[in-house]
């Protein structure tokens, strides 16, 4: 009998294993479990080790006197300094080298990767060279390369290769001309700023204009002018505040100026132009995701070469660039690490390395080296995420 | 009436073909291009006569001590001297030939792979991927038909890190399935969990996994357990790996089309089914140059192992810059290591590009 069948069938309860909401609950209860008792597994071995040895758990070394000194620092360090100084220490010396690789970075992927869709043949065929040698090549490598191959059998000081008596490069490092402010100077500082300042409301004015009339203001030469022009005035009319402290060679090295180690200096080289070559392949495909519909488009409204670059192709080729670029920059400043093997003074080196060393706080230690990474990470890609937000296309 | 006879086309200006004209349209199409072209030329001119110079006519090649290198040139001898040592690393010389045979036995294998009728390619993949790796082990590291033992220690050179990618490689692309299945999973335990492995491994630099790994991990296990270097590196560089391979598989997967997973379900495919069968061939395949370019950074990044003291073909070539007989020959050490990664990176890219090609079924603008 059909309704007697169909009474069975709902009678038959679905077993309970075959139920999705179920079994999802079973699996991630049984997940959580497995975590659960692994963390305590791998706790209790740690507690147990370090009990073994001797160590104390806890963050009280770092006001302990350190005792070793630093190849260079950004902030005042000596021996006496306590081991928490030593963190600051690294982690500055890690963000100077991050900073500098990005701005080199930044500026020679471009170039290249524009260099790299040129009409000119040789242009052309040099570019992809450039990124096709070096991004196949390990990144240590590379550092070892600049360091052990080209810095290191540089010249003595006293052989130095000298540039008009100013900078000098040598095996201890680069020596160029420091500038030293006087009084007075902090007013060229200011009006720095406040062309800045004035800069920013002169766009915002120019922008309201151009929605409400159509008509176009040169932001970017009057900004330029501005930003240059009313710092250079303040600093002429306040009797050129400025002196420049040029180094001089003295007994065995230059003292005086500014000195850039050659760990520094071959670790941005190596830095920038491994990332550069990435950066490049990034601007290539960017440039390249802008169909050439856009282009004939933009040239049948009647717009000009240069106003369609500006107008048409960088804002969406951007859209593709932006994401690459965050990663780029975040491999940038991981990759910074590699400082260690060449005895650059960053995070790793000076406080994985020698503290760690002398103190034996391993979990700490490493817990905090890998804190710094994953904080800059998250500062990076939350600063990326939110200008990609803004440039992205607003899709129906 | 005569017929009209029109005159024979005239042939193109001259400049506008042959040599002429490519060089008119690609090198001097205008002035800037012209200033452009001669620039490049000059930096050209300045580098390349120069190293040719250096690498290759005023280069010394044969010879065993560094005496033979007197003529100004790259010493290649320094390279050709220590050359086992950077292919085998300290491996015992009198038992190269375990190394060289497992080479043999993969290049061998992996023939019937490339050959188009071969019919057991499937059960030949699993055998590399799963029976081979225990071939190598026990060769490489002996102690078994009478093979003397060889500690982990000893690995090194070329070997080592072609072991370690391979292993790297091995454990990482499965791994990062699970991982980036785990990602788009609808249960919201199983996703952060995912979530947070990967953001955590991608957000830390590969040093400090490294340094974890040789550090932290003896404090992790039990008091006594004795863990090899060589293993415990392993470990970081296939969990570090595992998450940069899981966001590339993540992709794939978003990409495939939400019908393909309502027809799976319709026709009553279970997840795994449905996962096996439908979305991961069709995933995978969208994402191989993402793989193999994870693959590729995995290759780079073995010479990281050299900062927590193993002997891949870097370290080996470091250690032969201090070797007080061969003083200053830094640039020929590092210019031939960086010549054998580069083959390696560019081989793989190159084979990406191809198989992308051969595996496109789609439809390409």
């Amino acid at each position: 009998m059909p309704s007697d069948n169909a009474k069975t069938l709902s009678q038959k309860k679905v077993p309970l294993w075959r139920q999705p909401a179920v079994r999802s609950i079973t699996f991630q209860v049984l997940l959580v479990l497995c975590i659960v008792a692994f963390g305590n597994f791998l706790l209790s071995n740690t507690l147990q080790n370090m009990e073994q040895r001797g160590i104390t758990t806890g963050f009280a070394f770092l006001s302990n006197e350190a005792g070793f000194g630093i190849l260079q620092s950004l902030i005042e360090y000596d021996e006496t300094h306590t081991y928490g100084r030593t963190f600051l220490v690294g982690l500055l010396n890690t963000l100077l080298v991050a900073v500098l690789g990005i701005f080199f970075a930044t500026f020679l992927g471009f170039f290249i990767g524009v260099a790299r869709l040129s009409h000119n043949w040789l242009v052309a065929r040099l570019a992809t060279a450039f990124i096709e040698i070096f991004r196949n090549i390990p990144l240590l490598l590379q550092i070892m390369f600049w360091y052990f191959a080209v810095l290191r059998p540089l010249p003595s000081p006293r052989q130095s290769l000298n540039v008009g008596d100013a900078v000098f490069l040598n095996n201890r490092g680069l020596f160029v001309p420091r500038p030293v402010a006087e009084d007075g100077f902090s007013l060229t500082v200011v009006a720095f700023f406040a062309a800045i300042v004035v800069m920013f409301f002169i766009a915002r004015w120019a922008r309201h204009r151009q929605d409400a009339t159509g008509q176009q203001f040169p932001t970017v030469s009057v900004g330029l002018a501005l930003i240059v022009g009313l710092p250079s005035l303040v600093f002429l009319f306040s009797g050129s505040p400025l002196h420049w402290d040029n180094p001089v060679l003295g007994g065995f090295n230059f003292s005086g100026g500014l000195e850039v180690i050659p760990e520094l200096a071959a670790l941005t080289l190596a830095l920038s132009i491994y990332t550069a070559a990435f950066i490049a392949e990034a601007v290539r495909s960017g440039i390249q995701s802008v169909s050439h519909g856009q282009t004939e488009a933009a040239y049948a409204l009647g717009l000009r070469p240069r106003v369609t670059l500006k107008l048409v192709i960088i804002p969406q080729a951007m859209r593709v660039i932006i994401p690459q670029l965050t990663s780029q920059y975040l491999n940038l400043v991981k990759n910074s690490s590699l400082a260690t093997a060449i005895g650059y003074p960053d995070l790793v080196n000076v406080f994985a390395g020698t503290t760690l060393n002398q103190t034996g706080q391993a979990v700490e230690v490493i817990a905090m080296t890998m804190g710094v990474y994953l904080m800059i990470s998250l500062v990076i890609s939350m600063f990326m995420n939110w200008y990609n937000k803004r440039k992205q296309l607003v899709e129906r | 009436m005569s017929t009209h006879t029109p005159h024979p086309d005239l042939p193109p200006p001259l400049i506008n073909v042959g040599l002429i004209g490519w060089l008119r349209t690609n090198l001097f199409s205008s002035w800037a291009n012209a200033l452009l072209t001669l620039v490049s030329m000059y930096l050209l001119y300045l580098m390349i006569p120069p190293l040719i110079d250096w690498a290759f006519i005023k280069a010394d090649w044969v010879g065993d001590s560094r005496e033979a290198c007197d003529s100004g040139g790259a010493c290649w001898v320094f390279v050709g001297v220590r050359m086992d040592q950077f292919m085998y690393g300290l491996y015992p010389a009198s038992e190269y030939w375990r190394i060289n045979l497992a080479g043999v036995l993969l290049v061998a294998l992996m023939v019937p792979l490339f050959i188009k009728q071969f019919p057991w390619k499937p059960w030949l993949g699993l055998f590399i991927v799963v029976g081979y790796p225990i071939i190598v082990f026990m060769l490489f590291s002996g102690g078994v038909f009478g093979l003397e033992y060889v500690e982990t220690s000893r690995w090194g050179g070329l070997t080592l890190t072609l072991v370690l990618s391979s292993v790297g490689m091995a454990a990482s692309l499965p791994l990062g399935i699970l991982l980036a299945l785990g990602r788009r999973s609808t249960m919201p335990i199983v996703k952060s969990v995912s979530v947070v492995f990967i953001e955590f491994w991608r957000g830390v630099p590969l040093i400090t996994v490294l340094f974890m790994s040789s550090v932290m991990l003896p404090l992790f296990l039990p008091e006594g357990t004795h863990f090899d270097k060589l293993l415990r590196a392993m470990i970081g560089i296939a969990l570090f790996q595992s998450a940069y391979m899981a966001e590339v598989v993540r992709g794939g997967l978003a990409a495939i089309p939400k019908g393909q997973y309502e027809a799976a379900q319709a026709l009553g495919l279970s997840f795994w089914q449905s996962t096996g069968l439908i979305i991961l061939p069709q995933a995978l395949k969208m994402v191989i140059p993402g793989i193999v370019n994870t693959f590729i950074a995995l290759f780079k990044d073995t010479t990281l192992v050299l900062i927590i003291g193993l002997f891949d073909m870097l370290a080996m070539i470091q250690a032969g810059l201090a070797d007080p007989n061969w003083l200053g020959y830094a640039i020929e050490g590092l210019m031939f290591a960086a010549l054998v990664y580069w083959i390696f990176c560019f081989g793989m890219s190159r084979y990406s590009m191809a198989l992308e090609r051969k595996l496109h079924t789609g439809h390409k603008r």
